[in-house]
């Protein structure tokens, strides 16, 4: 079975891990209500969707 | 490799999924539009725009193959005399998902399943809430009643 010969030091880790990144989720506007929503989602503030849609409206 | 993969199997048992399905078809027709998960919702389309085309032949046939589906007489009739009418000129699609939010505890996809709807029946449904609205009018001003009532009690 295959086993690692060398302890990897820890700058090679971290090297590794250097790589690692968050990505910033895509945000798209409200056409009816100009806030800030998920893409393809129904916009949470207005219940609005494709400037027609009434999904739920609470307020 | 996907082969031969026909549908979700939605973490359950061919049973379990099976009066899932129902259970969540006859929904939608009772009430026309619900929330679900949106991996739900599309396996539940599939059954629907099915069911809505049976329904749309109109004969004993069909009624009988939606009735091994639909749960309760009253929803088959309601899906042959109501619902079936409605797309009469409409080639399929007879539903709709819209995605709304992420369901909090386990982040999961959420979205409305609904039936497509002319702007006239749109009309029709809005003209039928308020006359139920109405006609419950008196309940709300009781209860405000009631609030008064003990704000004189103290």
């Amino acid at each position: 079975m295959a086993l690692p010969k060398r302890r990897h030091s820890s700058t090679r880790r971290d090297k590794r891990r250097g790589q690692w990144k968050l990505e910033a989720p895509s945000v798209s506007r409200c056409n009816h209500y100009r806030s800030a929503k998920r893409p393809h989602y129904v916009c949470p503030q207005c219940g609005y969707y494709n400037n027609e849609e009434i999904v739920a409206v609470h307020e | 490799m996907r082969h031969r993969r026909d549908h979700k199997q939605l973490s359950r048992s061919t049973s379990h999924r099976k009066a899932l399905l129902r259970n969540l078809v006859t929904a939608l027709f009772t009430h026309e539009r619900i929330e679900t998960t949106v991996a739900k919702a599309k396996e539940t389309r599939r059954l629907a725009e099915r069911l809505i085309t049976f329904a749309k032949r109109n004969d004993l046939h069909s009624r009988r193959l939606v009735a091994r589906v639909v749960h309760g007489e009253t929803i088959v009739k309601k899906l042959f005399d109501e619902i079936a009418p409605m797309y009469a000129t409409r080639p399929g699609g007879y539903t709709r998902i819209l995605k709304t939010r992420r369901r909090l505890g386990d982040n999961g996809e959420m979205g409305v399943l609904e039936l497509v709807k002319s702007p006239e029946q749109r009309a029709e449904d809005r003209r039928r809430k308020e006359e139920a609205a109405a006609a419950k009018a008196p309940a709300p001003e009781k209860k405000g009643n009631l609030l008064e009532q003990l704000a004189g009690k103290k």
